[in-house]
């Protein structure tokens, strides 16, 4: 039996496992949608609390570095509304962090599809990061609550610095989770890379201290340490943040609350690196993807 | 291949229809597909095995060797052959789960397998939860899946389990929901992996009954399967697979002979 001679019209062929990557997702919105809604119906499903854990959790954590960075190292003194600079920035890094570690575990956890339906592969780290958001959702209920507490009035640039610091955080940890999503799959180790990328971008961001502290020991040529520092994309959006929500409380004209220098050309730096972590983990979740089925 | 063989009993013989003229649903050609069997599975055996002078980078075992075959527009085929010898490897490529290293493989319509039977289902999902996103990964719209419920849910014999957690149910009702959310799934080209075992005789005898009334609607239809009686019963051709070759294709009776005998 011939086979090649026999096909008359191949346009009308599909090739099977072939997909447009991150451009699919699209195609498959309603698919999207379940895939988050089981993922946060599932999250606090058999947990008699359920969703105070949802708060509990980030009150604790401000409350302890609350108490030992603003009271006991005294950056309390230092930083005006420190709770809230410190909050508005935790928010930021508890979102990174939480959609890393999604996303990571996104393709591994769904191995039981992976390895039985070709579906774009790129709906689980997606459907990941879109459940990270919906959990950070509680946190930014709280801080919300505690800016207008304390005089806080939302403004649209406030709105735009929250929305714009959202648009950088989100493809950012994107791209990385496709890459450690894609590489968990034959390697495990990429579980604790992800623990080290976690605490370095804890610490690596201005939360619990001010950005002209880590300006102030940039001297000569490690002034492009601080320009490395400011234009990590984690830093842009902790920034952004405070502008939005910190920036207003604090009375005007306070130098604290400037800018830091060449702020434009870091959050330029800053969406130059994410749009090029995007395609990179785009190139290298497709080039694995090729053997997910086999690895898993 | 010869598709007429004196082998069987003339009488006996299953009367099959001729699909040469149709359009085809599933061309592959030339495909190979090679495994990697890895020896070292971390960087200290790694260094171990070097030190012991064994092998440390990872084997080549190839599973599929040039399997070429068209299955035409409305034909049930049966893939045939021993544990390991490919059917299932083959089966995913054509799903799309895997890509062959060498050769093509086509598909036209909408490909939806039996081999995902409850591959996306959840314990803690409801099975109502589960029947909604499982239709959506096999591809159903959320229109067509609200149109389907109540058949998945009559066929599946649930009943009012239906709002209970997947969890609870039996084995049986588990793989009976499952199986009927896969069937309900408007499509083009059925794959079927092995799980006709599903359920008990009458059930099991109420899918088969669905199979070929999907068959005789024009559904293409690839079938793995042990079960002779059954592949006879549905399948009008069989290729059969062995170390990852093509060793037979034509009659499903002359493919049965062709397992057995040589």
């Amino acid at each position: 039996m011939s086979v090649t001679t026999t096909i008359l019209d191949k346009t009308a062929f599909d090739t099977p496992g072939q997909g447009r990557g991150l451009l699919d997702v699209f195609r498959h919105r309603y698919l999207l949608k379940l895939l988050i809604g089981k993922a946060t119906s599932l999250r606090y499903r058999n947990s008699v609390l359920g969703w105070i854990w949802s708060y509990a959790r980030p009150t604790v954590q401000f409350l302890m570095y609350w108490l030992v960075m603003g009271q006991l190292l005294g950056q309390h003194r230092t930083v005006l509304y420190f709770p809230i600079y410190l909050f508005s920035g935790l928010v930021v890094v508890n979102f990174f962090n939480e959609a890393i570690g999604n996303t990571t575990r996104s393709i591994v956890d769904n191995k039981a599809l992976v390895r039985k339906i070709y579906l774009p592969r790129e709906l689980f780290p997606i459907a990941a990061l879109v459940s990270a958001f919906v959990n950070f959702l509680p946190q930014f209920a709280v801080l919300i609550i505690v800016c207008l507490f304390n005089g806080w009035i939302p403004t649209f640039e406030a709105l735009g610095a929250f929305l714009a610091g959202i648009a950088v955080v989100a493809p950012f940890v994107l791209g990385l989770g496709l890459i450690f999503g894609a590489l968990n799959v034959r390697f495990r180790d990429a579980q604790n890379v992800i623990e080290i990328i976690r605490t370095i971008a804890t610490w690596m961001s201005p939360i619990m201290y001010t950005w002209q502290s880590v300006y102030k020991h940039s001297h000569g040529w490690h002034r492009i340490l601080f320009d490395i520092y400011m234009s990590n994309p984690v830093t842009v959006g902790v920034e952004l943040f405070h502008k939005a929500f910190w920036d207003p409380i604090v009375p005007p004209n306070e130098p604290q609350a400037q800018w830091p220098p060449h702020f434009g050309m870091y959050a330029l730096a800053g969406v130059v690196g994410t749009i090029l972590i995007i395609m990179l983990g785009q190139m290298v979740f497709r080039r694995l993807e090729r053997t997910f089925a086999q690895d898993l | 291949m010869p598709t007429n063989s004196t082998d069987t009993d003339e009488s006996d013989r299953k009367v099959v229809p001729d699909y040469s003229h149709a359009q085809p649903s599933i061309v592959l050609e030339h495909v190979s597909k090679w495994f990697n069997k890895r020896t070292t599975h971390s960087f200290k055996e790694a260094v171990i095995n070097w030190v012991r002078r064994q092998s440390v980078r990872s084997q080549q075992f190839q599973a599929l060797n040039d399997v070429s075959f068209t299955i035409r527009e409305g034909e049930c085929v049966a893939v045939m052959g021993l544990n390991g010898s490919g059917k299932s490897t083959t089966l995913k490529l054509v799903s799309g789960v895997m890509l062959p290293d060498e050769g093509r493989v086509r598909t036209r319509g909408r490909v939806a397998g039996l081999i995902e039977v409850g591959a996306g289902f959840h314990p803690d999902l409801t099975g109502r939860e589960n029947v909604f996103l499982n239709a959506a990964i096999l591809g159903m719209s959320e229109k067509e899946t609200k149109e389907r419920f109540d058949q998945i849910v009559e066929f599946s014999e649930i009943g009012e389990f239906i709002d209970q957690a997947v969890k609870h149910y039996s084995s049986g009702m588990f793989m009976r929901l499952a199986f009927s959310v896969a069937i309900h799934v408007e499509l083009d080209v059925l794959l079927v992996d092995e799980v006709l075992g599903v359920g008990d005789a009458p059930f099991r005898a109420k899918c088969n009954a669905k199979l070929m009334e999907m068959s005789a609607r024009g559904v293409t239809m690839m079938i793995v399967s042990h079960s002779a009686s059954q592949v006879r019963e549905l399948c009008s051709r069989g290729i059969v697979i062995r170390k990852g070759k093509v060793v037979f294709d034509g009659h499903i009776d002359d493919a049965l002979d062709a397992l057995g005998g040589k």
